[in-house]
């Protein structure tokens, strides 16, 4: 009974990362029906903006580890994407914008591989080790599971993000803007909305970078080709859950995680990858819009 | 639409042209030794250390003229750490450069897929460090100059059994690279045979990050040690998860762990490890001491076992050239020159003499190579502690 909540804990711990990762994807479709195939590779950003602050900053040498500087990392990483995502946005998604889906989808598919190539030319296809921004630490939880102060960072910045970004779009006025848009872009725009939204591109990035950011805490080797698979399993996450749907992202990445975790535990580690997919048909063929998607839900 | 200029298309012919006399001039009397390695990717410092490995050589040897006034030139490929990119590399080096020989690769799913285009060429590869028994049965032009798994997996086990005194293992592979999954069953069988019990089996994927659903089943079973014979990148995760789920015995590996990147990634996880090697590098052997010293003032850095390995093999491969150029001069000859007809002769020849390299004096030990071209050497266990290596012991084939 302990290895399993152990490996539960594990799965919860890594499905908060997918989660995050998820709600980028699902934010993106939901107001521009777009999906957006670089998500993956700006999660890759963001871990890599993140070593290179973190390093600027003397991490290990001359300033050690704390919440104060981890906090000023995560922060200055998802501002970089956020800008980033904004850039793409701009230069990649717009002008095609008026084009077929699957326009989009290509150009998408385009930035992801730009990236990247652009991270191996830039930051060099070797494993790097990610600075160690907080100490490391093990914790004992009643029943004998143990989980680092890094896996419970994760979980709380993870959740701390998610309500967050639930807040910002049913309390603001430009939270508002994203639902209309979402709900009927036209219309949207006839009362004078701007569905031009590249802050939705920027709060996805943004969220992406802070996955990344938090992978490297707890995993710390990052790559340039770190965020395809995650980046794939992030978008069965938010498909899994109905995309468009945030409450469905969240759920989505969660068990995401946890069944790759139950499946190592008690399959193989073989099938880990494939359980994913498998999760994804039988969820498709007894629901089609996802677990949370539903017609006449928001699409946010 | 939008037209090219004009201008743009006489400017490429010159351009064309430009590279077509430069790389005429070039064709002075030089042999030309491809090598094809992992610079980048997931196992980048294998291609690096054993790129300088070979150069070190090489220039040396240039620097004192060469081999009969000849240099030897090595056109180095790099092929990403993906087996698919080292055919295409190798291809190249051939088909393009035309090569005499070959170098490479240390991860033996890349050697097995740059071997038979190697064999089916007739141009003489020698491995430096892929030790899967699969990669010299590919045909007789497949060399190395390294013990194979069997070897390693016995000597692993035996430490394990008999200095150690474990008798309940368990085995952490990785489930997508030929070497870890043919150590994994040698070590399997040996430890088996000696009267041990694996308690686990469990297999990640290279690239995996997170290892800790594996290491929760291990730790489960409460073994005596976890043997992960994998490479380095993903070693020192594993070593730091296992830590982290309060797992504390010893990891015992493969040489995939030298690098220098090891210890970097595990930290502190991996002290009270073992794990086997193709040399060491404190060794007070002169010619070892030399290369090492050689080796660090020019990279600033310390030469690990693939390195060394390298060394050797461009040490085997001008050997058996330099024997090449007493007995046969007109063979020699050929193979300086331009690609023609007479060097497929010549390259055979030359296989012929690296397949009777007999005790030839490298860093890594006296190199003879047996019937199946593989070379019969002591492998040496290093240990770790407070992050650093120590010797532990030498073992004799």
């Amino acid at each position: 009974m302990q290895e399993f909540f152990q490996q539960l804990a594990n799965g919860i711990a890594w499905g908060s990362i997918y989660a995050l990762i998820a709600l980028g994807y699902t934010m993106v479709y939901g107001i521009l029906r777009l999906i957006n195939f670089a998500h993956g590779d700006v999660y890759m950003v963001g871990a890599f903006a993140a070593y290179f602050l973190a390093r600027a900053l003397g991490v290990g040498t001359v300033v050690s580890a704390s919440p104060l500087v981890a906090a000023v990392v995560l922060l200055g990483s998802m501002i970089v994407c956020a800008a980033l995502g904004m850039l793409i946005e701009l230069l990649a998604y717009r002008p095609v914008r008026k084009s077929s889906r699957i326009t989009a989808l290509i150009t998408a598919i385009g930035v992801s591989l730009f990236l990247e190539n652009f991270g191996i030319l830039v930051f060099g296809a070797d494993p790097k080790f990610f600075p160690q921004v907080i100490a490391p630490r093990t914790i004992t939880l009643p029943g004998g599971v143990l989980v680092t102060n890094h896996q419970i960072t994760v979980v709380l910045v993870s959740l701390c993000l998610m309500v967050g970004l639930t807040l910002f779009i049913h309390r603001t006025r430009t939270g508002k803007a994203m639902r209309a848009v979402a709900f009927h872009r036209d219309a949207a725009s006839l009362m004078g909305i701007n569905t031009d939204i590249t802050y939705t591109f920027a709060i996805g990035s943004a969220l992406a970078a802070a996955a990344g950011v938090l992978v490297g805490l707890t995993n710390p080797k990052i790559e340039p080709l770190m965020g395809i698979m995650p980046g794939i399993k992030a978008f069965v996450a938010a498909v899994l859950g109905g995309i468009g749907s945030i409450p469905g992202a969240m759920i989505g990445g969660l068990i995401m995680g946890i069944s790759e975790y139950m499946v190592v535990g008690y399959i193989s580690s073989t099938y880990r990858d494939a359980i994913a997919f498998v999760i994804l048909i039988i969820v498709l063929l007894i629901k089609p819009a996802g677990l949370l998607g539903r017609n006449v839900a928001e699409k946010v | 639409m939008i037209r090219t200029p004009r201008i743009f298309v006489p400017i490429l012919v010159l351009l064309a042209l430009m590279g077509a006399l430069v790389s005429c001039a070039k064709h002075e009397a030089e042999i030309k030794v491809g090598e094809f390695g992992s610079l980048t990717g997931s196992t980048a410092t294998f291609g690096i250390s054993s790129k300088n490995g070979i150069e070190l050589f090489v220039d040396n040897l240039n620097a004192q003229g060469g081999i009969g006034g000849k240099k030897i030139h090595v056109l180095v490929e790099d092929d990403q750490s993906k087996p698919e990119e080292a055919a295409t590399a190798v291809n190249k080096l051939i088909a393009q450069d035309g090569v005499v020989a070959m170098l490479g690769e240390v991860a033996s799913s890349r050697s097995l897929a740059a071997a038979p285009i190697c064999q089916n060429s007739g141009v003489p590869m020698i491995s430096p460090s892929s030790t899967n028994p699969k990669v010299t049965e590919i045909g007789d032009n497949i060399f190395r100059v390294c013990y194979i798994d069997p070897f390693q997996g016995m000597v692993i086990a035996k430490f394990a059994k008999n200095t150690q005194h474990f008798t309940k293992g368990a085995i952490f592979r990785d489930n997508k690279n030929d070497y870890s999954v043919g150590l994994a069953n040698y070590f399997t069988e040996s430890f088996k045979g000696m009267g041990g019990t694996i308690v686990a089996d469990e297999a990640y994927s290279e690239g995996d990050q997170d290892f800790k659903a594996q290491l929760t089943n291990i730790k489960g079973k409460k073994p005596e040690f976890i043997f992960v014979p994998g490479y380095y990148t993903e070693v020192g995760l594993i070593a730091r998860q296992a830590r982290e789920l309060g797992i504390t015995v010893p990891l015992l590996g493969g040489d995939g762990w030298v690098s220098e990147r090891l210890l970097e990634i595990a930290q502190d996880a991996l002290n009270g490890s073992y794990f086997v090697n193709h040399y060491w590098e404190q060794d007070p052997n002169p010619a070892v001491q030399g290369f090492v010293q050689n080796y660090r003032k020019r990279y600033n850095s310390t030469p690990d076992g693939l390195a060394a390995l390298a060394y050797d093999a461009a040490g085997v491969l001008t050997n058996a050239l330099q024997q090449l150029q007493q007995s046969d001069p007109k063979a020699f000859e050929t193979l300086s020159g331009p690609p023609n007809a007479d060097q497929k002769a010549a390259r055979a020849k030359l296989r012929d003499l690296i397949a009777h390299t007999h005790e030839y004096p490298g860093v890594t030990g006296k190199i003879t190579l047996d019937e199946h071209r593989n070379a019969v050497k002591p492998a040496v266990f290093l240990g770790i502690k407070d992050r650093a290596y120590t010797f532990v012991a030498t073992v004799e084939p």
